[in-house]
């Protein structure tokens, strides 16, 4: 009876951007793990990208403001620590709007989202945010960040 | 105190005093993307201290995650030694950070493998980041350690002086013994061979002697601390120490 509620609550939640990176939704960043229904309950489990990631407060703020805005008050956030998150969970196109955006998407090769060139210098393991890493590209010379593989 | 609470606690402290330690880098690293990334190492430690206090609150049933971290005395803190020493220069700060790393991420793969389900989580996640702590602390030594003649003299002092402070992370007492025994904790004397081959490693590619034991310190787990705590302490929780449960 609740599938229908469940589905447009993920829905929902896929117009919760990251509020570090836009571009993507708390979805397609993998941090909501699993919606469920338990006693006339929603149980929303998010799960942090870092430990100490600063972000998941304002996202946890961000769902909360977003559901009630669509008259959904019977949840509850979760945080969950198993499994970890990883970048695994990213989907093609998730890595495809990264790179649209100027953030070279986790993978083993770090290819320049400006110019495509395989020839890149990490500059720095750690960036503006927990998750990004500092390169710049040898072709074109453009400093840029990467989504670090965790 | 239950033994668990106590384990617990024992971890979340040395991730909280440590993330303390390199918050005082914010602002003053030596160059921007160190600052940022001495800084974002300390969010990792506060985000791991988090996770831990979290599960100690609920083991302990009455107090809270932040009561944890701000109202308790120095007597009552149970992290290692090490974490509390001052930073110092930067290369200072490397070499403790390094020696420290090395054993988390070798302490968190096996903790990831705890009976204990949810230190087994907060350990596989906390075990991420540590893996690319090690990496910076490892890299920085190794090009200050083969840097110039002064770089080289000042992280070879600063590993003599930190060196007694690392016998503490492999002891085993009757806390860690009985977790040992129920298969939830670790077998911190067995990573030591281990943690000698990273160091080694490192020491040798850094070309920095590796010093003898002699003095060796001791007593963090059990609430001894060096001077140092006190102060760091004094500065961390002093807003809620004056404002108890102030909330911005």
């Amino acid at each position: 009876m609740q599938n229908g509620k469940i589905t447009k609550i993920w829905e929902l939640l896929n117009t919760v951007p990251d509020p570090e990176i836009p571009v993507i939704s708390v979805v397609e960043l993998g941090v909501i793990r699993d919606v469920t229904y338990i006693k006339k309950r929603f149980i929303i489990s998010i799960t942090p990208t870092y430990s100490g990631c600063p972000a998941v407060k304002t996202f946890q703020d961000d769902i909360t403001e977003c559901l009630k805005k669509n008259d959904i008050t019977n949840f509850e956030l979760q945080i969950i620590y198993s499994p970890a998150w990883t970048t695994d969970w990213m989907s093609k196109e998730t890595k495809a709007k990264l790179k649209k955006y100027g953030i070279a998407p986790p993978s083993n090769i770090v290819i320049c989202p400006q110019c495509d060139s395989e020839e890149t210098i990490l500059i720095s393991d750690f960036g503006a945010t927990a998750c990004k890493a500092l390169y710049k590209c040898s072709n074109c010379l453009e400093p840029f960040e990467f989504f670090k593989c965790i | 105190m239950t033994n668990l609470l106590y384990y617990t606690l024992r971890i979340a402290d040395s991730s909280l005093i440590l993330g303390q330690r390199m918050s005082e880098w914010c602002s003053k690293g030596p160059t921007l993307e160190e600052d940022i990334a001495l800084s974002n190492i300390s969010l990792d430690m506060f985000g791991q201290a988090n996770g831990f206090y979290e599960y100690a609150a609920k083991l302990d049933g009455k107090n809270s995650a932040d009561y944890f971290a701000f109202h308790r005395n120095e007597r009552e803190f149970f992290n290692h030694q090490i974490v509390e020493l001052e930073n110092g220069h930067f290369g200072k700060t490397i070499v403790r950070n390094f020696l420290h790393d090395a054993f988390n991420f070798l302490f968190y793969t096996k903790l990831s493998e705890s009976n204990d389900k949810t230190l087994a989580a907060l350990a596989a996640k906390s075990l991420k980041e540590v893996k690319y702590h090690l990496r910076h602390s490892s890299n920085w030594l190794i090009r200050l350690g083969d840097g110039t003649e002064e770089s080289n003299y000042k992280v070879q002092v600063s590993l003599e002086e930190i060196w007694q402070y690392t016998a503490e992370l492999f002891e085993m007492d009757e806390v860690d013994n009985e977790l040992l025994i129920s298969g939830i904790g670790v077998d911190n004397k067995a990573l030591k061979a281990q943690w000698d081959e990273i160091v080694n490693n490192t020491l040798n590619k850094a070309k920095l002697k590796r010093p003898t034991d002699t003095y060796m310190a001791t007593g963090g787990k059990k609430g001894m601390h060096t001077e140092h705590l006190g102060f760091l302490l004094a500065e961390m929780q002093f807003m809620q120490r004056s404002y108890p449960d102030a909330k911005w």
